[in-house]
């Protein structure tokens, strides 16, 4: 279907179910229930689940497949999310034109910053590209936003104030960001007895989005621009002396992954439409890297389930505090409840990044394709337990 | 004139003089070997030529155009292939990827941006690679990833590679270095049938003088970066110089 293989067309069908059904499968636990902490089923997290997955889709396109491994992404994020407020203070709060600026600028940017980067490779090349970022991040945070030439607003952050010129915006609109009229906030809500679901506009338009651009990763990794990308990251050498030159190939990958990122940013900004300086610190960048290596370098849907991982334990994990915690282990005596708190107490709230860390070494040390690797050794167990049960040991023939 | 031909090359790494005044004339549908003992500047020459090194003296003319200044895919697009001392493949990707991968260079240049395209049904690609595979024997191999085959095989697939490129020479360094005896017969057969079937010119560099006599219709001997002789092999064999040089008192 749509120019895939059977195995391509399932993985894209399970995406499009996973993200359209979304709110049900986010929110398991009735919305009164002890365990409703642990829903995430709510508009704003689930715009971030999809973002962030958008974003490392990109991020893989070019880690993945040419493994240069860039720290500086994070930088078009922002150059995407400042174009799209832009767009609303000037013109419109209609989101089209936003995201399209957004990927349009952030294409541009990582054209200028790809070609200098892309001259050094390995170490040099993520150097250079963290410094871009950085500098980026100076200019945005300080010198673009000065009286005389206020283009990032600073530390406040861009936003759209009432006095803005607004030039195509009317009175019937809705005074937030839209598509056509539909406002990304506007949400249905579905009471189905103890439990609730939200249905937000904005939600819905990140994720058909994020099909269209996961079918376009597919297409990308199966088409003969990715083999070559792969055989960059495979063997230079050789690349060179088969005629191929290796550098627009990567410079393209660079622009690809750079505008994915873009992308991303211009959604931020049309699901909240404000852009601080803060989503292109370095700290955003090395997000994304940990996203793929933690979802699977180089698979397909890897990113998008490191992105949900982490934006997941992300939320939850900070929303746990020491009164929830003695609420758990309100069955254990004084003395070890209050123990018990005290040892978990590092993990949770502000500490959440404590267990991110946790989790991030034990994947990297015992699972070094990411999640998903996990989930195909969890296949193969499942797969060959009923096997072994009558032919033996079998041995795997190597595909 | 000769298809490669090589005039006054000199190469200068700080106080060492690697070449000086090479001179060399490789005619076309030849096979023309380079012998030389260690650090007589072989490698540094077959550098010259394909675009790693740039001579400080000289120039380098293939079929009449210079390849001095242009970058290593350029000069294998104008038809010079290099097989490796030590196998150069994509070892992650699989036997057919690796031969596909100079089908598409061959057919698209050294950069084609075609992203949407689905690599498995660009019929001629598909099918020129699978003709190959087949030519190197090695089309059960096809689903294999390509690090984990045995030398040989490895060696089988980089020539089978430069070959889907239809090159004009073929220039390789070492081809059965570190390789069993029966590996290097089987390399030294391949290498017969591409030469007797095909349209190519062939450079090797080789220190197994087995492999040297049974191939080369034309040796050189470079030492100490220059050349000594340059003449067919039976006279080589019985050259004074050369055997003083390089063969030693066992080859005669």
């Amino acid at each position: 279907m749509l120019g895939l293989n059977n195995k391509d067309t399932k993985l894209l069908i399970a995406v499009a179910v996973l993200t359209l059904l979304a709110p049900f499968i986010l929110n398991p636990f009735p919305a009164d229930s002890a365990m409703a902490q642990f829903n995430a089923g709510y508009p704003d997290l689930m715009q971030r689940f999809v973002i962030f997955g958008i974003f490392a889709i990109g991020f893989n396109i070019l880690f993945g497949l040419t493994g240069y491994l860039s720290f500086g992404h994070a930088a078009f994020l922002g150059i995407g999310s400042y174009a799209a407020v832009w767009i609303f203070k000037l013109f419109t709060y209609n989101v089209v034109p936003a995201i399209a600026l957004a990927v349009i600028m952030a294409g541009l940017f990582s054209v200028v910053i790809g070609y200098v980067s892309l001259r050094r490779s390995g170490i040099y090349f993520s150097i250079l590209t963290l410094a871009f970022a950085q500098m980026s991040f100076a200019l945005a945070y300080s010198v673009l936003s000065n009286p005389k030439f206020n283009l990032t607003n600073g530390e406040t952050g861009l936003q759209v104030y009432s006095g803005d010129l607004q030039m195509f915006h009317r009175d019937s609109l809705p005074d937030l960001p839209h598509l056509f009229g539909l406002s990304m906030r506007s949400t249905y809500n579905l009471d189905l007895g103890a439990w609730s679901f939200s249905f937000n506009a904005g939600y819905y338009l990140c994720a058909i989005v994020l099909m269209l651009v996961f079918y376009l990763s597919i297409r990308i990794f199966r088409s003969p621009f990715g083999l070559m990308l792969r055989a960059i990251k495979s063997n230079q050498t050789r690349m060179s002396y088969t005629g191929l030159n290796p550098r627009p190939h990567t410079l393209a990958a660079f622009v690809i992954s750079g505008m994915y990122a873009g992308l991303a940013g211009g959604l931020m900004a049309a699901m909240d439409p404000l852009a601080g300086a803060e989503r292109m610190q370095w700290t955003a960048s090395g997000e994304v890297v940990l996203m793929t290596i933690l979802g699977g370098t180089g698979t397909l849907i890897g990113p998008v389930l490191g992105a949900g991982f982490i934006k997941y334990f992300e939320n939850i994990f900070s929303k746990i505090n020491d009164s929830i915690l003695h609420e758990w282990f309100a069955f254990l005596p004084d003395g070890l409840e209050n123990f018990m708190v005290f040892i978990v107490h590092p993990f949770i709230g502000k500490g959440w990044h404590l267990t991110l860390g946790i989790l991030f070494m034990l994947v990297v040390i015992f699972l070094p394709g990411g999640l998903v690797e996990g989930g195909q050794r969890i296949g193969k167990w499942i797969k060959n337990r009923g096997k072994a049960k009558d032919s033996g040991a079998t041995t795997e023939p190597a595909e | 004139m000769g298809i490669l031909e090589v005039k006054d090359v000199g190469k200068r790494f700080g106080g060492l003089q690697a070449l000086g005044d090479v001179n060399l004339s490789v005619k076309e549908n030849t096979v023309h070997a380079i012998i030389g003992p260690n650090g007589a500047g072989k490698s540094t020459l077959l550098n010259c030529l394909v675009g790693k090194l740039i001579p400080d003296t000289g120039s380098v003319m293939f079929d009449g155009q210079s390849v001095l200044g242009r970058s290593p895919h350029e000069i294998n697009q104008m038809g010079i292939s290099r097989v490796f001392q030590t196998p150069e493949i994509f070892g992650d990707l699989s036997v057919m990827e690796n031969m596909m991968i100079p089908c598409f260079a061959k057919r698209d240049g050294s950069f084609r941006m075609r992203a949407i395209e689905n690599t498995m049904r660009e019929k001629d690609v598909v099918e020129k690679a699978e003709a190959m595979l087949v030519d190197m024997n090695m089309a059960d191999k096809r689903h294999m990833n390509a690090a984990s085959m045995s030398r040989g095989d490895k060696r089988r697939l980089e020539i089978g590679m430069c070959l889907a490129q239809e090159p004009r020479l073929l220039l390789l360094d070492e081809p059965t270095a570190g390789m069993a005896r029966a590996d290097t017969n089987n390399t030294i057969d391949l290498l017969k049938q591409i030469s007797d079937e095909r349209d190519i010119t062939i450079a090797i560099i080789e220190h197994d003088m087995h492999v040297v006599f049974s191939l080369a219709q034309r040796i050189t001997v470079l030492a100490q970066g220059t050349p000594l002789v340059e003449d067919n092999p039976e006279n080589i064999k019985g050259h004074p110089k050369v055997r003083e040089a390089y063969l030693g008192e066992t080859a005669a």
